[in-house]
This record gives structure tokens, C-alpha cells and sequence, in this order.
């Protein structure tokens, strides 16, 4: 178990430089001036482009710039948005609310995808299975963003169910409306997945066997089937993340939500380079920290992997 | 030595048709997996269904003018977010353009930045993923380390980022690119596992003991062979990419001044409060084309499933 | 003999299954009866298809996927099964009939320790309450299937036992309730030879002691004459012959019996041998001719990645020599992991030896150029085991065993589908076959394609990697007598691999025994079962189902 922790840590360090290194190299590594590409059509003063040249570095070589940026992020300090203030400082504000919304959004979906799952599973082929299915692609295929205007226009605004943003009532009650949104159009992927790993694990030989010692449906089927579908599951959360976290992005602009997504919304709409990049950066190595942590949940969680022989 | 069951002897009549060994059925229609999975899928009404909305979606890529005469451009602040009118059957935008129209006409620019993203993807996706899992070795680790990388930068984000750095170039081949140039790697980890199941058969042991190449037999065995879930996967990332389209626009970063699904929802957001179809005429559009791609990408991978065939 | 008075613990009348297809309905039994007596051994024996596990499934109501009971009734002490709710069988399940299934590892949830397993079963049927007893009763049950330490082994996972432990496992908790009727499903296909004669006689003694009856479902005739006492004979659905072991062993009636005893390679080895040993047995003579094959101190080495980060040097092939004189069949025979399959995949230079010489018609074929090569393939072709998985599903036949012609660019199109045709016939396939895909063949079928494809292009050694194994037994009497026929007619040398000692009495004329790797003993079919000079070689030979059944008349 401890070689497989390890050996995981030494994989993550290759993908985390490579992935930062790629954004930077896209930003930076381009053909002409970067920063005054990074700000678009927009005619930033004379001043803060001379900071900017300074905080990266840009009169020395890329390899030298991408360690300043790289021991910049161990270091906690990823410089200032486009507004002046630190990067951390927005992080502090911002990151509890998105960690609420996030929280929130994966347990309606999870809720939803194993109840739902489970269900259409053991009836499969009849009604409920064909309308799960049905419903659950249909939330598939609505963007996130449209689910939150039409939720936004038919529960807040016509209905009067929810307040239409959230603002400063970010913390758990006034979340509701946007994890619903998000937990939901969450929610199609890993009902399938649930569904199918039910379906697979019925048939599987030591269902049978458990159901000749005696014992009775209702012990079989969390016990036997359930405790063995979740483990594709939860590895699926953690490669799905980036969905989450664009989702989350999304619906915090929707609703406008004070997380990390809606900084970078922000950023983005109005084309704010730098920004973008820091808050892209913070995105990846969250990716990369939960991937991590479910990696490790399901080395607990799989004693294959748990016990080398 | 009887023929009754309780007997200490048990000898059952004997039957002629107990005695020819694997005979062979002779009249039998020749099947393959292709000729099966068609079979039955041919048989699904959401099949169907399916292929003519893609149909009709493809017509209106093509032909807009067979599905509407109005020119998308000729707005008139005069009709500013009027409702239904004869000739203009959703109404306007806040701007006084036909919104109709404009989906007619955002038809082609959605659907191809969805199949060249789409294309791209599967190509890099594809070639990345059969070299990782037929050779093996070093080149698996770094293949797998390189698409691990790419895999750990939400395509969405990265588009953002890209897009926002080559703001100048914003047409159809950029955004596709930056979708499809980061979405390839889920793509990858698809077909490197069904290479890998399929490597490790024996017929393709056979191959090699005959005399064939391993690339030959890469390309002429184990390919074919591996290539239905790519099949699965490309229709769902087809919609997927249709969907990155109008996200992109909604973020700000899509292609801006032209007309395409995405930038019609996202500028319908202004007036969501006044005009609400303008942004659901759209999205129903779209959900509907999605919904469609998904549905042909769920059913091919029943038609193909090994297991389901099997049975029937 | 009168048993009228005594009534049986298990009858049968007339069973008859049914699986629900999309539209119809297809009978898979069509009236199936037999009784068991108490403390009685009934074997049920017959090919895939048969029926038989059908049946077993259907007494404890577990038949798989659309299977349901369409008629006849299954009476366990007088009671009637096929009505029962679900509530009721469940406390039939474990506490009177107990199951033990086939593979030991998908048979056990990989995710839960044994013990925890074993508890469960224990609990469900009520044996003992509270933890500690129900502990206690887990062990005991383990210990008594014979797993040594099995205290330690509570906490330990299926994937950290070896087949024979986790077949002991299932043992134990199919017998943990002491259960009057145990139905064993095949309970040692999946493992090593030598380990199921082990757990087998194990399981005798057990269910001996405690009085319970077995009803023990197998393929193999021989092994079910050996373990029971009285024989069912199933075909398709249905019951064929029945009655007292010995008498269907020696005195076969139906037709269909009459083919398995001829055909099963257990009773045909010994049959074989005793005529042997009548005309005398043959040795080993030096040859003056260049062997077909030579190998001397073939060695194979593989890095093991051990669960750190290093990795170990794993010696699967070590020092193996053997000749293959032309025309005639060398079998390599040992159990898993003895490495047999290596040397084969080594002479056929799909893997490369770490060490030693191959000499193809006295030629070395480690100095070869790749063209070299090229031509070497020509002569030496391989047949595998799995038959599902050794044609391309997406090729029709026709163009699989034309394959071989295209690599090598022999011929033209034309003459290249007359020799499809003209293979197709000396595997007695029909010609109709070419435009037909792999899925729609039976494994024996499949397997004759296999050898028309390595027969494409006139080779002089076929490499027969467990062709068989995986065949039911009057198809693999008829695949091997098959390859008995092109031998002869074509003079072809044979390399056959393969674990059942049975087999190669019928099929070999020199015989290789390995172990872990190296070869512990060689000599010509007759020596090797007449005289075996190691021990491990014996108990390979008194792993044969059927050893100690004397064989009544010649036939």
C-alpha cells in the first residue's frame, strides 16, 4: 500500500509540471508580445504592462520565466489580478464558497446517480429503466448554463421558489437552487455508470454463490452488488471533476455566485489574461490534488491493491 | 437395462438425432458483428428518430435558404424583441434580428466546429492511443504520461485559455482545434484499453507467428477489432463539442460576430428577463441535435456490446 | 437390491427448464428424472449443453438470466421445491442443500476477506449467534475443508489465496450448515491437476463423515465413476442412461455412452496402456536422422515487478532439452506455470530465448535474417487453445485461412481459394463455410479452422499449444483423431502442450514432464506410464480421473 502511495506521488509530479508548463507555454511561448496579447483589444496603461513585464519575468528566457512561475505557486503567491489585488486573497474569499457549492452539487448527484442507478438496474428493460434513461440524457444534453437560465427564469423569477442570485446569501441554504442545477446535469453520466456497473455486477459469479448460502435479496444486493459497483463510481468523480469545475464556473456565473468560477468568469468576459491563467493554473492543480485523493481512497477502498499478495 | 426411470439401469430410446457430432449448419445467413449490430439496430424506432433529426440537421447545415427565406442580418431595432410574426415564427432578438433565421443560419457553423473538434480528437486520439497499448513499454509511459497531462487541463478551460491568446484568430478552425486539440486525450484512454484487451488475443499471436509484421498486424487485426467503442465515444464527443461551442460563447470566448447556436444563446442572456424564448428557441435546437448524437452514440454501443449479441 | 421401503432425499420427476428468449420460449430440459439417497454420491455427467448445470441450478431455484422451472417437480425429503416463495427457498438455500460452483476466483467477492465470507454464511443459516461463536464455527468449518492456519487466513482477501485455497474456502461454506444435500458444480475443472485429486478426496472424506449426499456434476466419466457410486448420462436436455457407476463403465447401453466411454481420454489412457503393456513396452531408440526439432538448455528469464519498486528476475523456462524426431508428436505436459507454453511461444520465435539453441532441421534459428525468418514461418505453425479468441471475429473463414497465402504472397487469387477449399476438406469443414464468420462455429468447429489455417502453407511441424483443452470430449476425440489422420497423410511433426496426462497417452509418442520450468523427466509415452522414475510424474499419473477403477473386458 505504501509503494502504491508513493509510486502515485511520483506520477502526479510529471503530469502537474507538464500541465502547468503547458498553459504557460501557450500563453507565453507564443509568437510576439504576450502580455499585450493576453489583454486582447484591450489598451492596458503603460504602467501595469511595465509591472506585469516584471512579475513575469519576460526579459529573461521561457525556462527561467517558468521557474519563477512554477516556485510562484509553491510558494502561495500567484501574483495580482487584473484589479490589483492579490490572487490570494481572492482565493481565501472564493474557495469556501466553491468548495459549499461543490460539496453540495456531488451529493445530489450522487444521491440521484445511486438511487437512480440502482433502480433502473435491477428493473432493466422495463419503464422506469427507459425513463431514467430518457430523462437522464435529456439533462445531458442541455448546457449547464442554459439549465441555469431556464431553472433561473421558471423557479426564481416566475415561481419565486429561489431567490434568482445568490450574492452575498452564499452560504449553505442560499446554494440550493445552483447545486441543484449543476448536481443535476451531473447527475446523467454517472447514473449510466451506476447502472451499468449494477448490471455487470449482478452477473457476476459470487452473486450467485451468495445467494446459495441463504441469504435473502436484501442482504445480496448492498452487501454483494452495490459495495462493488461504487468503486467505478467514485473513480469516475474524480476524472468527471473537470466538469465539475467547469460546471461550477458556469453556474456561479449564472448565478452569480462570489466563488473561484465566477473570478474566472469574470476574467474571461472581459478578457483578462492574466487572470485567466492564474485562476486556470488554480483549476488544474485542484484536478490533480482530487484525482490524487480519490486515487488513494481507492487503494482503501480495493483491498487488491491494499494487500499486495 | 430397461427403459423405465426407476429402474437400477436406466437406457433411454435412442434417438437418430443424438448421433451426428458438430454437424455444421449449412443453410445459415453468413454474420458478422457489422451485419448483426445493423440488424439490430436497424429494429430501434429512436434509431430512426435519431438519424432524421441528424438529417435535418445536416439539410439546414447545407441549404439553409430551403428552410428559410429571411436574410439573419437584416435587424431592425423596430422590432426589438417583438414576438411571433408571419414569415417569423419565433419572433426577434433584442436587436430586431429574426431569431428563426439566425438559427437556420448558426446551423452549419455549430455543427461544423462540432465535427472538425470532433475530428481532430478522434484522430490524435486514436493514433495515441493504439501506439500506447500495442507497443507497449516506454512508449505506453510516455504516451499515457503525455495524455495524463492534457487529460488534467479541462478542455473547456483550456479552450478558454487559447482562445483568449490567439484573440485575433476567432473562426471555426481555431475553436476547433482548441477543443479538439485537448479533448483527444479521454479518447485516448478509450481506445489504449480496448488495444491492450484486444492485443492479448490469440489470434493476433497467430498473425505474427505467420509471418506478418507487427505493425501490419496492428494495423490489419487488431485495429478493426478495437475500433467500436471509438465509434461510441466519437458521437458523444460530437455532441459534447456542439455543447463546448455554446459554452465557449456564453464565457465570451467564442467566435464572436458570427452567427452560430452558441453566440445566439449567449447574447439572448441580456434579455432573459423580457424575452426568455430568445434564449429557449436556441437551446431547444441545440438540446434536440444533442440529444439526437448522444442517442445514436447509446444505441450503436448496444448494437455493438458483445454480451447483447450473444443473446440474441 | 430393494431399496422401496427407503425413500429418497432427492427426486426428480420430469423436470423441464425453459429460457425466456426475446419472443419465444426455448426448452433447455425436456424431462429430467433421477433420485438420491441419503449419504449417497449421484455424478451427473455430460458434455457443454448438456444440461446439467441446468439442473443442478434448478433445484436451489438459481438458474441464470430468463431460466425458469416450466414443469415436473423437484422434492427435497418429501418436500416440493418448485412452489416454494422466495422467503422459504432462501432458508432451504445453505442450511439444507449447500453449493459449491466451479471457479474458485469469480466465485468469491473480491472485496470482502474470507472470513467475513464464511461468517456470513454462517450467520444466515443460524449455526451459531453472536461473534465470537460464529467466529469460532468459521474456523472450525475452514479447518475442517482443510485449511491449515485457518485463523490467520480470516482477515486475508481471495486474490492472496491460490486456487486450491479459495476452492477449500467455497468447500467450507458450501458445508458450513452441515447441510443434507451438497451440489457440486464442477468443483475442480479450474484447477491444477494434482490439486484436485487433493481437494477431491477431501471432500469425500468430509461428506463421508457427516453423512451428506453429493450430487457432483462433471464432464469427465472417469472422474465421476471414481467419486459416485451411481451415474446420470445427460445429452441436450436429456437423461440418456442412468445407473450404478461401475456397470455404465463397463457396460455401456445407449449409443451416446457408449461414444464417451470410448472417447474419454482417462479411461482410454488406461485402456491404451493396458494393451501397452500386453504387447510390450516400446523405448526410446537413437536416431541417425536429423531430429525435426532440437532444443538444448532453452532458457527463458522474465523481470517480475515485485509490489516495490525494484524487480526480480523470474526463471519461467530453465535449461530445457528435448528432440522431436520427424513424424512423430513430443507432448510437453505439466500444470500451470511449469512453463510449457514459453518454450512452445520460443521454438516458434514469437518470444526470444535468453539462453540456449533451437535447431529447426538441424539449422540454429537464433542466426536467422529476417527473410530467413520469413521462410522458417513457412515450415512451423502454430494451433492455440482458446478457441474463441484465435480466429478474427471480423474476418469470414475463407479469408482466415488464406491469410497465411497472402503474407507470403503464394499463389494468386484464384489458386489461393482452391486451397482454401481444398483445406476445408481435409478438416472435413464444408466448403459453403468460407463466407461464414467465426462466431457462428461451435469450438470444435473453430478449432478445425485454426488447423486448416496452420496446414495453409505445408508446414512440417505444427506447435499444438492445449489445442484441445478447451473442446468437450467426443469433439476433442474427434479433433484429435483428426490430427492423427494429417500426420499420417502428410508426415508432420507435432509439438503438443498440454496439462492432461490423459490426453497425451491417446495422442503422444514422446512425452516431456516439466515443473517449474525445467523438465524433470522424458522418455516415450509407454516408459513414462509404465515406469515413472520421479514422484512428481506419478502423482500427475494418479491424478487421472479414473486410476483406480480396474477396467472389466477388453473392447
Amino acid at each position: 500500500m505504501l509503494v502504491y502511495i508513493l509510486r502515485r506521488l511520483l506520477q502526479v509530479i510529471p503530469v502537474f509540471i507538464g500541465a502547468t508548463l503547458l498553459i504557460y507555454f501557450l500563453v507565453f511561448a507564443m509568437p510576439g508580445d504576450p502580455i499585450a496579447a493576453l489583454f486582447g483589444d484591450k489598451q492596458p496603461s503603460p504602467q501595469l504592462l511595465a509591472e506585469l513585464r516584471a512579475q513575469y519575468h519576460l526579459d529573461q528566457p521561457f525556462v527561467v520565466q517558468y521557474w519563477f512561475y512554477l516556485t510562484g505557486i509553491f510558494r502561495g503567491d500567484l501574483g495580482t489580478t487584473f484589479s490589483g489585488q492579490s490572487v490570494n486573497d481572492v482565493l481565501a474569499r472564493t474557495l469556501p464558497v466553491t468548495g459549499r457549492l461543490a460539496v453540495m452539487s456531488i451529493a445530489i448527484e450522487f444521491c440521484l446517480s445511486i438511487v437512480i442507478g440502482t433502480v433502473s438496474a435491477v428493473r432493466k428493460g422495463k419503464a422506469f429503466d427507459h425513463g431514467a434513461l430518457i430523462v437522464g440524457l435529456l439533462f445531458l444534453s442541455i448546457p449547464v448554463f442554459v439549465l441555469g437560465f431556464v431553472s433561473q427564469y421558471f423557479l426564481a423569477i416566475k415561481l419565486g421558489w429561489f431567490s434568482p442570485t445568490v450574492g452575498a446569501n452564499n452560504g449553505w441554504n442560499g446554494l440550493w437552487l445552483p447545486a441543484l442545477v449543476l448536481g443535476v446535469s451531473l447527475f446523467a453520466t454517472s447514473m449510466r455508470l451506476m447502472r451499468g456497473s449494477v448490471i455487470e455486477t449482478r452477473n457476476q459469479d459470487w452473486v450467485r454463490t451468495a445467494y446459495s448460502k441463504g441469504l435473502s435479496r436484501s442482504r445480496v444486493l448492498p452487501v454483494h452488488v452495490m459495495r462493488n459497483s461504487l468503486i467505478p463510481m467514485i473513480t469516475n468523480s474524480a476524472t468527471n471533476f473537470g466538469v465539475l469545475l467547469v460546471g461550477a464556473t458556469v453556474t456561479e456565473a449564472v448565478f452569480n455566485i462570489p466563488g473561484v468560477g465566477n473570478t474566472l468568469f469574470q476574467a474571461t468576459i472581459r478578457h483578462e489574461g492574466p487572470t485567466i491563467v492564474s485562476f486556470v493554473t488554480i483549476f488544474v492543480v485542484l484536478y490533480v490534488l482530487v484525482n490524487l485523493l480519490v486515487d488513494l481512497l481507492y487503494g482503501l477502498l480495493d483491498p487488491r491493491i491494499r494487500y499486495v499478495k | 437395462m430397461s427403459s423405465d426411470v426407476n429402474a437400477t439401469h436406466y437406457v433411454a430410446p435412442v434417438h437418430t438425432t443424438t448421433i451426428t457430432v458438430d454437424a455444421v449448419k449449412v443453410a445459415a445467413k453468413p454474420s458478422s458483428l457489422w451485419s448483426d449490430a445493423w440488424e439490430d439496430i436497424r429494429r430501434r424506432p429512436t434509431f430512426w428518430i435519431s438519424v432524421a433529426i441528424v438529417v435535418v440537421v445536416i439539410l439546414m447545415s447545407f441549404a439553409p435558404t430551403l428552410f428559410t427565406r429571411t436574410d439573419p442580418a437584416q435587424c431592425s431595432l423596430d422590432f426589438s424583441n417583438g414576438g411571433p410574426a408571419p414569415g417569423h415564427p419565433f419572433g426577434y432578438t433584442f436587436q430586431g434580428c429574426d431569431i428563426y433565421a439566425r438559427i437556420v443560419w448558426g446551423t452549419r457553423i455549430s455543427v461544423a466546429v462540432g465535427l472538425l473538434a470532433t475530428l481532430i480528437g478522434s484522430v490524435i486520439g486514436l493514433v495515441m492511443g493504439a501506439l500506447a497499448g500495442y507497443y507497449g513499454g516506454w512508449l505506453d509511459s510516455v504516451l499515457s504520461r503525455v495524455g495524463d497531462i492534457f487529460f488534467s487541463i479541462p478542455y473547456i478551460l483550456a479552450a478558454v485559455v487559447v482562445m483568449t491568446v490567439f484573440a485575433q484568430f476567432r473562426n471555426v478552425l481555431t475553436l476547433s482545434i482548441a477543443i479538439g486539440g485537448f479533448a483527444w486525450a479521454s479518447t485516448a484512454r478509450v481506445v489504449r484499453a480496448e488495444v491492450l484487451r484486444v492485443r492479448q488475443s490469440d489470434f493476433v499471436t497467430a498473425s505474427r507467428a505467420l509471418g506478418k509484421s507487427n505493425f501490419g498486424t496492428l494495423i490489419s487485426h487488431v485495429i478493426p477489432n478495437a475500433i467500436a467503442p471509438l465509434l461510441v465515444v466519437s458521437t458523444l464527443s460530437l455532441a459534447a463539442a456542439i455543447v463546448a461551442e455554446a459554452t465557449l460563447a456564453f464565457l465570451g470566448v467564442g467566435l464572436g460576430d458570427t452567427i452560430s447556436w452558441g453566440t445566439e444563446i449567449s447574447n439572448a442572456q441580456t434579455s432573459i428577463r423580457v424575452a426568455p424564448m430568445s434564449l429557449i428557441y436556441p437551446s431547444i435546437f441545440l438540446t434536440v441535435t444533442v440529444l439526437a448524437f448522444i442517442m445514436l452514440g447509446e444505441l450503436i454501443r448496444d448494437a455493438l456490446d458483445p454480451r447483447a449479441r450473444a443473446q440474441r | 437390491m430393494s431399496d422401496a421401503v427407503q425413500t429418497p432425499l432427492l427426486s426428480i420427476r420430469d423436470l423441464k427448464v425453459a429460457f425466456r428468449g426475446q419472443k419465444t420460449e426455448r426448452e433447455v430440459l425436456h424431462g429430467v428424472s433421477l433420485e438420491l439417497f441419503a449419504g449417497e454420491t449421484l455424478a451427473i455427467v455430460g458434455e457443454s449443453g448438456s444440461g446439467k448445470s441446468t439442473t443442478a441450478s434448478a433445484i436451489v431455484n438459481l438458474l441464470p438470466g430468463t431460466g425458469h422451472v416450466t414443469g415436473g417437480s423437484i422434492m427435497l425429503d418429501g418436500r416440493e421445491l418448485t412452489t416454494l416463495s422466495r422467503p422459504q427457498m432462501e432458508r432451504i438455500r445453505g442450511r439444507e442443500i449447500g453449493y459449491v460452483p466451479q471457479d474458485p476466483m469469480s466465485n468469491l467477492n473480491p472485496v470482502w476477506s474470507i472470513g467475513f465470507q464464511v461468517k456470513e454464511a454462517v450467520r444466515a443459516n443460524g449455526i451459531a449467534h453472536g461473534r465470537h461463536a460464529v467466529r469460532q464455527r468459521a474456523i472450525e468449518v475452514l479447518k475442517q475443508a482443510g485449511l491449515a492456519d485457518a485463523e490467520r487466513r480470516l482477515h486475508q482477501y481471495p486474490h492472496q489465496f491460490s486456487g486450491g485455497m479459495r476452492q477449500r474456502a467455497l468447500i467450507s461454506i458450501g458445508l458450513a450448515a452441515d447441510p443434507k444435500l451438497l451440489i457440486a458444480d464442477e468443483p475442480t475443472s479450474a484447477l491444477d491437476v494434482t490439486v484436485q485429486r487433493v481437494i477431491l478426496d477431501h471432500m469425500a472424506g468430509l461428506t463421508r463423515e457427516k453423512g451428506t449426499s453429493v450430487l457432483l456434476i462433471t464432464h469427465d466419466l472417469g472422474l465421476a465413476a471414481e467419486r459416485a457410486e451411481k451415474i446420470v448420462v445427460m445429452q441436450q436436455g436429456h437423461i440418456v442412461e442412468a445407473g450404478p457407476s461401475r456397470e455404465i463403465l463397463e457396460n455401456p447401453m445407449h449409443p451416446y455412452t457408449q461414444r464417451l466411454v470410448a472417447a474419454a481420454p482417462s479411461i482410454a489412457s488406461k485402456r491404451i496402456q493396458a494393451q501397452a503393456e500386453r504387447r510390450g513396452i516400446e523405448h526410446e531408440t537413437t536416431l541417425d536422422d536429423v531430429p525435426a526439432v532440437r532444443v538444448r538448455d532453452l532458457t527463458k528469464d522474465y523481470k517480475i515487478r515485485t509490489g516495490g519498486f525494484r524487480s526480480v528476475p523470474f526463471r519461467a523456462v530453465d535449461a530445457v532439452s528435448f528432440d522431436i524426431p520427424k513424424g512423430k508428436t513430443l507432448a510437453l505436459v505439466g500444470e500451470s506455470g511449469s512453463g510449457k507454453s514459453t518454450v512452445a511461444k520460443m521454438v516458434l520465435k514469437i518470444e526470444d530465448a535468453t539462453a540456449g539453441l533451437i535447431e529447426i532441421d538441424g539449422k540454429d534459428s537464433s542466426t536467422l535474417d529476417t527473410r530467413e525468418v520469413l521462410a522458417l514461418r513457412r515450415r512451423m505453425q502454430p494451433v492455440f487453445q482458446d478457441p474463441y479468441g484465435s480466429l478474427d471475429p471480423l474476418r469470414n473463414i475463407g479469408n482466415t485461412i488464406a491469410e497465411p497465402l497472402e503474407i507470403h504472397e503464394v499463389g494468386d487469387r484464384a489458386s489461393r481459394r482452391a486451397r482454401v477449399v481444398e483445406l476445408l476438406d481435409q478438416v472435413s469443414l464444408p466448403q459453403e463455410l468460407t463466407s461464414r464468420y467465426p462466431n457462428e462455429l461451435s469450438g470444435g468447429q473453430r478449432q478445425r479452422v485454426a488447423i486448416a489455417r496452420a496446414l495453409a502453407l505445408k508446414p512440417d511441424i505444427v506447435v499444438l499449444d492445449e489445442a484441445v483443452s478447451a473442446l468437450d470430449v467426443l469433439v476433442q476425440d474427434q479433433i484429435l483423431k483428426l490430427l492423427a489422420e494429417l500426420q499420417s497423410e502428410l508426415d508432420l511433426t507435432y509439438l503438443f502442450i498440454t496439462h492432461d496426462l490423459a490426453v497425451v497417452r491417446v495422442v503422444a509418442d514422446d512425452v516431456c514432464v516439466m515443473e517449474k520450468g525445467r523438465v524433470v523427466e522424458h522418455g516415450t509415452v509407454d516408459e513414462i506410464f509404465a515406469n515413472p522414475t520421479q514422484e512428481y510424474t506419478q502423482r500427475l499419473l494418479d491424478a487421472i480421473p479414473g486410476a483406480a477403477i480396474p477396467l472389466g473386458g477388453a473392447r
